[in-house]
């Protein structure tokens, strides 16, 4: 555990170096754009309009990140060879992966709650106070860290065996896929297809499901959000993600390097 | 200590090729071998001999076809045997947007130190390896050879007993290969097991213990570089001026190799003396006489002219 803490915070000061943080400037003048904006019209949608940017940027910018850095996290290791010298260390292969996703998750985490501080920040300048409604957006940017985990968890997987190219491809599609599960479990095609419809139900139980991380516009909207969702969406993002963990140590473990 | 620090058994690879990696090409073909604890051992070879591939296995970078080995008596596929062995990969690199002293700590990490430990430790192998001014330069502005002292810095951070070096001179200026040479030795006087990898042949026979000859995949040969290079005949070399050549001296000439106003000639040991005479009496003034060591070349040579001597010979018979 302690080697994958290394492993992880290496991996959290490489996307500090490489300027991974500065995509927050970008966010900022986002948010601050977005304020003074609405701030001149003031029409009684200031916060909503606030609100949904904010969140829409919290979660493009987080995947963005996610699936760019995601899929080079063992790719660019393995490439560059900085690899080699690392597993002759007392350091099971397993605990460098662990410590890899650790670390992107980190840097996530560390990067969204940055943006989440600017979005209140954009709140308090248009509305001049808080409401406790608001706090739903804190619920509705902890699914966006969850589906982000889940997001690196996957990019990690594609990262051990394909190239960040393939592997932003197969990510993209899985996360796509994800938030269209609804639909094909409902799916009923009009050539009433029984094959069809019963391939669609299962795979749209093994795809991750996205569509439950998507609160955005119960949020923005100040709506209650279940106690019972926060708790499905939580364990469901942590077995998911351990499940695709798994899978990725066991491809791993027995890769043989270039 | 005596006994074997590594002991490789009917270690076998194979590297898959061609379309959809169907088929597979033995770069490793069987090879049993054992390393003495304590001694210096050069793994000598051609390119593409298969010297890196037995190495990467012996880490754990790679996975065999068939076979095993064990380092200090555990397996290698045992993660408590990677605390006590150190490996310098050939053409090393590391984290571009690390300092040297980031980059050993990072590796320090993984070995039960605390954090006062590996502080000493950076400082004095960063002293040790010549770094010491370019601590704080980020590795993207290190040349290949500063990389290849990180690489070895790295590798002996830790006081392994047994440390793998794969080309640990490679890309090193001749004041680096000497720094090297010297830190082989050192660990060498303090009781540790070093193999290393090479193709200067001078390099193997002025530090190892024993080396090991591989050719394709095989290990040809396996002993003192003395007892190796003695497997081919030896002569003399006779260094003379000459200053009139007179006819009588044509004799003698003929069979020499004139390199300004000097002469070189080979002889068998028998022939010396009767040489040596001639030479004397056409009024040559001797120079030198110099044995001809058969160098680790030659036998390196021999044994890939053989190969395809052998190869050529089945492809004949197989038509
Ligand atoms: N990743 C790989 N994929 C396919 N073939 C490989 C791979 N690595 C090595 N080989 C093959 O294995 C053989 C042995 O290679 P190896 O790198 O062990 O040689 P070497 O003795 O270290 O040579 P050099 O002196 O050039 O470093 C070569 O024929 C090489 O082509
Ligand atoms: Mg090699």
């Amino acid at each position: 555990m302690r080697r994958a803490g290394a492993v992880a915070l290496n991996t959290f000061r490489e996307a500090v170096r490489d300027r991974v943080l500065y995509n927050l400037v970008f966010f900022a003048l986002l948010m601050m754009l977005a304020a003074i904006l609405v701030g001149g019209i003031s029409i009684g949608i200031e916060d909503l309009v606030i609100k949904s940017l904010g969140l829409s940027a919290i979660s493009v910018i987080g995947l963005l990140i996610a699936v760019f850095i995601g899929v080079g996290l063992v790719y660019k290791e393995m490439d560059k060879r900085t690899l080699y010298a690392l597993l002759a260390k007392p350091v099971r292969r397993w605990e460098f992966l662990l410590g890899k996703f650790g670390g992107l998750v980190l840097t996530l985490a560390v990067n969204t709650m940055a943006m989440a501080a600017g979005l209140f920040a954009a709140l308090l300048y248009v509305k001049h106070h808080l409401e406790r409604t608001d706090a739903v957006l804190l619920i509705a940017i902890y699914f966006i860290l969850l589906k982000l985990t889940l997001v690196v968890a996957l990019a990690l997987l594609f990262s051990c065996y394909s190239t960040p190219l393939l592997a932003i491809l197969y990510t993209s599609a899985l996360y796509i896929a994800g938030l269209f599960v609804e639909e094909m479990r409902t799916f009923h095609s009009t050539a009433a297809n029984p094959l069809l419809e019963a391939l669609l139900r299962g795979l749209s139980y093994l795809l991750p499901n996205f569509e439950n991380f998507n609160v955005m516009a119960a949020a923005a909207h100040g709506r209650e959000i279940p106690g019972a969702l926060v708790l499905q969406n939580t364990v469901y993002a942590a077995l998911y993600s351990v499940i695709v963990l798994l899978v990725a140590a066991a491809v791993f473990s027995r890769r043989n390097l270039k | 200590m005596p006994g074997h620090a590594i002991e490789i058994e009917n270690l076998t690879k194979d590297y898959p090729f061609g379309f959809l990696h169907l088929r597979k090409k033995r770069s490793l073909d069987g090879l049993t071998m054992q390393v003495e604890s304590g001694e210096v051992f050069g793994f000598l070879g051609p390119n593409g001999a298969g010297k890196s591939t037995t190495i990467k296995l012996l880490v754990g970078l790679i996975f065999p076809e068939a076979g095993t080995a064990r380092i200090l008596g555990k397996p290698i596929t045992d993660i408590a045997m990677h605390g006590d062995i150190g490996y310098l990969p050939e053409q090393p690199y590391f984290y571009d947007y690390l300092t040297a002293a980031e980059v050993l700590d990072y590796f320090a990490r993984f070995h039960d130190l605390t954090a006062a430990d590996r502080h000493e430790r950076v400082a004095r192998m960063l002293r040790k390896v010549g770094l010491e001014t370019a601590r704080k330069i980020q590795l993207r502005k290190y040349s290949k050879g500063m990389l290849q002292r990180v690489g070895l810095a790295q590798a002996i951070l830790h006081d392994p007993k047994v440390v793998i070096l794969d080309e640990p001179m490679s890309g090193l200026d001749p004041i680096g290969r000497r720094e090297v040479r010297d830190i082989i030795l050192e660990l060498k006087r303090e009781g540790r097991t070093v193999l290393f990898s090479t193709h200067i042949l001078s390099d193997a026979e002025m530090l190892c213990d024993r080396v090991g000859v591989i050719v394709g995949g095989k290990l040809r040969g396996i002993g003192a570089p003395g007892e190796i290079v003695g497997m081919k005949a030896q002569g003399m070399e006779i260094l003379f001026e000459l200053r009139e050549s007179g006819s009588s001296a044509r004799a003698v000439l003929a069979k020499a190799i004139e390199t300004g106003d000097r002469y070189r000639l080979q002889v068998s040991e028998q022939e010396l003396y009767g040489v040596l005479e001639q030479l004397r009496a056409v009024g040559a003034k001797i120079l030198s006489v110099a044995q001809i060591k058969a160098s680790l070349e030659e036998y390196f040579m021999n044994l890939i002219e053989a190969d395809r001597a052998q190869a050529a010979a089945v492809e004949v018979s197989g038509k």
